[in-house]
């Protein structure tokens, strides 16, 4: 019988020792975080983190996590610029929050909030990553093979050499770029028809700084306010190409360069509010 | 100096002004400092004299820079026709937004008369049955904690303490009063140096508000708060790490339910260098936060802070004051804060619109009171550190809101006020005078940040002597005994609901 306290916290997560799931390699460590205690549950995050970052002060430069499932808050704030950080399973919500530097590579799924607030580094998915993926982003970079959810790239910023990218290979869904202040988000359409829309609504919504590049049909009904759509330039193909083409290395994958079905998403202003407000104190 | 244009056009329906300066013409010596240090461009040299010539906002700055204080400020007695219900405010906004047909923003707290119930409250003394202490030869403790004091002693039946859950990190203050999240952004970088400088002297917190935290401000890091609000901004693993505390704020009491927004003009090189973003773009913070929908999002975001900073240091979370404020901190603190910031509607803000500000959100008073009894009844008070802010204007509103329930109050305008501040409502214009709501670095190098910092201990001392004061009066000798002890106040106001509400007993009630 698990004990809960009031909110679900369990109690006493180090019912078993740790140390004995990880398992050192030629080259790397591995941490199997599907090991299970005497009663049958699953290592805690809290005690699975902790290890993860154990393992980085002892300067190991390739972990790999085996066997996840759902834990959350993997490498939050990890910020060795040399480590590869290896994640076999499911991550659950907040993979690499505020990551910086860090390359970590999922061979599954990523759940919610992949790359919260990152300022460096790479997370690269095989597969889907779902809801508000890359929220509040300021620089690094984050390859999507699959679909993302609702609300990804929400409020993603650039500042000064930091840009934060983002590649899609799917499509994503409602909110794509709401608030954006900054960086590029690619959507590529891929294994998606070309006459179909990869997007959905409310696209760009206040956004009022970086773009949006989107590879398909998008109708003017989906931009979000302060969004304006054009066609992609030649000014934005040294950008695109370097992105597709990491993209492509990456996942080993070909995406067209049929530059007549895309799109740019861009601000109105990056000054939105200008004579929203009436600073007369009366 | 400041550029002056020589003439301004009032439009024939706009509102008049409300203030004038005049001077004294037989003492004026011509000095012309009062024209140069009006930031707000009220007064001109014209044909050897001294003039106003409109848009005097009261700051007093000219008043106090005269040499032979040859200056006053008027209220201009107005010319409208008197009407209680339409009154000049009412009248003055529709004159407002006819002309520019914009939201009216403002700056600090709502100046609405709408009644205080902190002036309503009377505190108890002791008098025979319970002797007073005197705090100049006794010890009377107002060092307060801030954590999530998890642990849980018991004793045993050999008679030992024990302890069985590990208490959380805590954070020791010498005094009961946290100085508010004031962001670089909304003042200046030699008001937030004064109010950290402040803090470190002191041995309290001080929140750094949105925005990051400057890098020459990292020698007070261990008094700071640092904040997570919806924009992130300047938010990364080592802002988390290096603070004392780290506070998500969903809400503000000036503006609850409201984002921030830091207009471009005010993102000077030194402003896009700290929150990290490009200068000169508007600095927007999202209305909600986008990862939190509902408490169990929220318990996300604590627990993956508590993730980042190692469980090394107390996480809360700052909300406004709104009506259901007693399960939204149940909800908070069952998500695993360690603190809860209360602020209550009366909060000061940089900006904010007026609409917001003037008409949403709960007294504090009341709200500490509700969150204290329903923290209680559900037997989770004793969990989490519980901050109340929201026009904390003395030291006898910082103990009301203790013996309401709050463990510590936040204060903001108080300080800002000992730094030289006169709560003339124009933060939000970025030309204060007295070089504190400001980026101007012709305004900001007015305030010295030494001298700030040195009112702002000296205002803070005196609140906590006066606080001894009235412990030593009650016979209490901690001010931890102070919290949440409504029987020692009573209500003198002309609303009893209220005081059922807020659990306080009405005044001639005794102990029962």
């Amino acid at each position: 019988m698990t004990a809960f306290d009031v909110w679900g916290e369990r109690k006493k997560v180090e019912a078993f020792d740790p140390m004995t799931a990880i398992e050192r390699k030629e080259g790397c460590v591995v941490i199997h975080a599907d090991r299970r205690d005497e009663d049958g549950r699953l290592i805690h995050y809290k005690v699975l983190n902790q290890l993860v970052r154990q393992i980085m002060l002892e300067g190991e430069r390739h972990i790999v996590l085996d066997g996840v499932m759902g834990h959350r808050y993997i490498a939050s704030t990890a910020n060795r610029k040399d480590l590869y950080l290896e994640i076999h399973g499911t991550p659950g919500n907040n993979l690499g929050a505020f990551l910086d530097g860090p390359t970590i590579e999922v061979y599954g799924n990523a759940q919610d909030l992949t790359g919260n607030t990152m300022n460096s580094g790479k997370i690269i998915v095989h597969g889907n990553a779902w809801d508000v993926t890359g929220l509040a982003a300021r620089g690094g970079t984050l390859l999507i093979k699959g679909n993302t959810g609702y609300r990804v790239g929400i409020h993603m910023k650039e500042y000064g050499g930091t840009k934060p990218a983002m590649v899609i290979g799917g499509t994503s869904k409602d909110y794509l770029g709401e608030y954006m202040a900054g960086g590029t988000i690619v959507v590529l359409n891929q294994g998606g028809q070309i006459d179909r829309s990869p997007v959905g609504m409310h696209l760009g919504a206040g956004i009022h700084g970086g773009r949006i590049f989107i590879r398909g049909k998008v109708e003017k009904h989906q931009l979000g306010p302060g969004a304006v759509m054009n066609q992609v330039s030649g000014e934005d193909a040294p950008e695109l190409e370097a992105l597709i083409s990491q993209f492509e290395q990456t996942f080993n994958t070909r995406v067209p360069r049929d530059w007549e079905s895309w799109v740019r998403i861009s601000p109105a202003s990056s000054r939105p509010f200008s004579g929203h407000y009436d600073p007369t104190s009366v | 100096m400041v550029q002056h244009t020589s003439s301004k056009r009032r439009m024939e329906l706009e509102a008049p002004d409300r203030f004038r300066p005049v001077v004294d013409h037989e003492l004026c010596r011509k000095c012309k400092k009062c024209v140069s240090e009006c930031s707000f461009r009220a007064l001109e040299f014209v044909d050897g004299t001294v003039k106003s010539i409109g848009g005097c906002v009261a700051c007093g700055r000219c008043i106090n820079i005269c040499p032979v204080q040859c200056i006053e400020v008027r209220q201009i007695q107005s010319m409208f026709p008197p009407h209680a219900n339409f009154n000049e405010h009412v009248r003055r906004g529709i004159m407002s937004q006819a002309t520019t047909g914009g939201v009216l923003l403002t700056s600090c707290g709502t100046d609405i008369p709408y009644p205080v119930m902190f002036d309503e409250l009377l505190l108890d003394a002791a008098q025979v049955t319970n002797p007073a202490i005197d705090p100049l030869r006794e010890t009377v403790e107002t060092a307060t904690f801030v954590g999530g004091r998890k642990g849980m002693l018991e004793v045993k039946e050999n008679g030992r303490l024990y302890m069985e859950k590990d208490p959380g990190p805590m954070v020791a203050m010498d005094m009961p009063i946290m100085i508010g999240h004031i962001s670089l952004g909304s003042v200046s970088y030699n008001a937030q140096k004064a109010l950290f400088a402040a803090a470190k002297e002191l041995n309290i917190l001080a929140g750094s508000g949105e925005g990051g935290l400057h890098k020459d401000f990292n020698v007070y890091s261990q008094n700071v708060v640092s904040e997570v609000a919806s924009g992130r901004f300047g938010v990364t693993g080592e802002y988390l790490k290096r603070t004392a505390a780290v506070e998500i704020k969903i809400g503000q009491g000036a503006k609850p339910g409201h984002g921030g927004h830091l207009p471009g003009e005010k993102v000077s090189a030194l402003i896009s260098q700290t929150r990290m973003i490009p200068l000169g773009t508007d600095a927007l913070s999202p209305y909600p936060h986008h990862d939190i929908y509902s408490i169990e999002d929220l318990q996300q975001l604590i627990s993956v802070v508590k993730e980042a900073t190692e469980y090394k240091v107390p996480i809360g979370v700052k909300i406004a004051a709104v009506h259901n404020v007693g399960a939204i901190a149940s909800g908070i603190v069952r998500a695993g804060a360690d603190f809860i910031t209360i602020d209550g509607f009366r909060g000061g803000t940089g900006s904010t619109p007026r609409i917001i500000r003037d008409h949403v959100g709960l007294p504090i008073e009341v709200a500490i009171s509700v969150v204290d009894q329903r923290l209680t009844k559900e037997g989770l008070r004793n969990r989490v550190t519980v901050f109340a802010g929201g026009s904390i204007r003395s030291s006898a509103d910082m103990i009301k809101a203790i013996a309401l329930g709050a463990d510590a109050v936040m204060v903001c305008t108080a300080a800002l006020v000992a730094m030289g501040c006169r709560v003339c409502q124009q933060c939000h214009r970025g030309v204060c005078s007295w070089g504190i709501a400001t980026q101007r670095e012709e305004l900001v190098s007015r305030l010295d940040p030494e001298v700030g910092a040195a009112r702002v201990v000296r205002l803070f001392r005196s609140w906590n002597e006066e606080l001894k004061e009235i412990l030593g009066a009650m016979g209490i000798d901690s001010v931890e005994s102070l919290v949440g002890n409504r029987d020692r106040l009573r209500y003198f106001g002309p609303n009893s609901k209220i005081a059922e509400i807020m659990g306080v007993k009405h005044v001639g009630e005794g102990w029962g």
